[in-house]
């Protein structure tokens, strides 16, 4: 049964980008899309769609990834134009360095987010992730310890990330 | 003159402006890691922006617009992150003023060789 | 605000230009594989501006296999770099 479902969300989510890529409901590119949407959901197993990453489609959780949007946008564009500033300075001020912070997240999309969320965010970057360990390119490091680094870097995206992908939200 | 057409075209010169703040970057920064920094992230941002002021200009392209925006969004950390591993593994140095580096003192720790 | 968008396409250039001078200068490959990787992003809006320019939207799909082409490309360079080469 979940297996089911897991091949029919798939096939539809294909279905869907294929009529958004070509922009028609002309009968010919509804039946192509239709057929390679299947191919490729029996190709891939359903892959992309386990019964877990389903679990997001739960009120709450859509609700917090909902709010992370805005979130993220504001931070990417206050990063970027902090960013900016230092490239236009002649002076070029940076302090660049790795740092290690830690993260509470344990799921692994959650942590993938969570690095990807982190190398959105100019000024920091995600070098490595090893266990609940992550080690991040700082542009500007001033945090003194893993503690200081962690709360700079991690616990904003960390607060909705933990809603909408961890088990026991 | 349409709103959107003027919205559309301030976010194109905008984003264009990020483009080149993008390409500065990586003309003037010191190491491959900062580089990544300015370079990518900002023409990441430069890319949107563009698409979208484009989309609103042109409201019947949108929808592919935001797919394509979309696209670069996801993909753009990924390979990012897999640059900087593959480059800092491959022995890239971090430039000279660098503050601190934590992950060469985990990877000699977990008995790692480190290239340098 | 036809100004606006040739101010637009001056900076994207200038961008590109800028870039191609990394891609040259290196110094190692994957300085060049990030320049090259900027240019994608900046050549992907202006190749959506031309579309919108000669009102073709085929260009949008030129810009988005470019995208996926290029992003294929430095994950090949990076995974080929971890194997430890």
């Amino acid at each position: 049964m979940e297996r089911a479902v897991r091949y029919l969300v798939s096939i539809a989510a294909l279905w869907a980008l294929w009529l958004a890529l070509v922009g028609t409901l002309d009968p010919q590119e509804v039946v192509a899309g239709g057929v390679i949407a299947v191919l490729v959901t029996l190709v891939a197993g359903g892959a992309p769609f386990t019964g877990r990453s389903l679990r997001i489609l739960a009120p709450k959780r859509l609700a917090w990834a909902l709010a992370y949007i805005p979130y993220m946008v504001w931070a990417i564009v206050k990063a970027n134009l902090d960013v900016a500033r230092r490239v236009v300075d002649p002076r070029l001020p940076i302090n660049p360095g790795i740092v290690r912070v830690k993260t509470r997240l344990k799921h692994p999309v959650a942590r993938t987010a969570l690095a990807n969320s982190i190398t959105l965010t100019p000024g920091t970057l995600s070098v490595d992730i090893c266990g609940d360990e992550l080690y991040i390119h700082w542009v500007d490091v001033q945090a003194k310890d893993i503690e200081e680094a962690t709360r700079e870097i991690v616990s904003g995206f960390e607060r909705y990330l933990e809603v909408i992908f961890e088990d026991a939200a | 003159m349409a709103v959107n057409v003027v919205i559309g075209s301030v976010l194109v010169a905008l984003g264009a402006a990020f483009l080149f703040l993008g390409a500065l970057g990586i003309v003037r920064m010191p190491d491959l890691y900062n580089r990544m920094q300015a370079g990518t992230k900002a023409t990441t941002l430069g890319n949107l922006l563009t698409l979208v002021g484009l989309g609103l200009i042109e409201p019947a392209w949108m929808l592919k617009l935001l797919l394509i925006a979309l696209f670069v969004l996801m993909t753009n950390p990924i390979s990012s992150h897999a640059l900087a591993r593959g480059a800092y593994r491959a022995g890239v140095p971090l430039t000279e003023g660098s503050v601190r580096d934590e992950y060469r003192e985990a990877l000699e720790e977990h008995g790692e060789e480190v290239p340098s | 605000m036809k100004t606006l968008l040739e101010l637009a396409l001056v900076l994207a250039a200038a961008a590109a230009l800028l870039s191609v001078y990394r891609l040259i200068k290196g110094p190692e490959a994957f300085s060049r594989a990030v320049a090259l990787d900027v240019l994608t992003l900046i050549t992907m809006p202006m190749m959506a501006g031309l579309a919108l320019w000669v009102r073709r939207s085929i260009y949008l799909d030129v810009a988005l296999v470019y995208a996926v082409l290029s992003f294929l490309g430095v994950m090949a360079l990076a995974r080929y770099a971890d194997r430890g080469v």
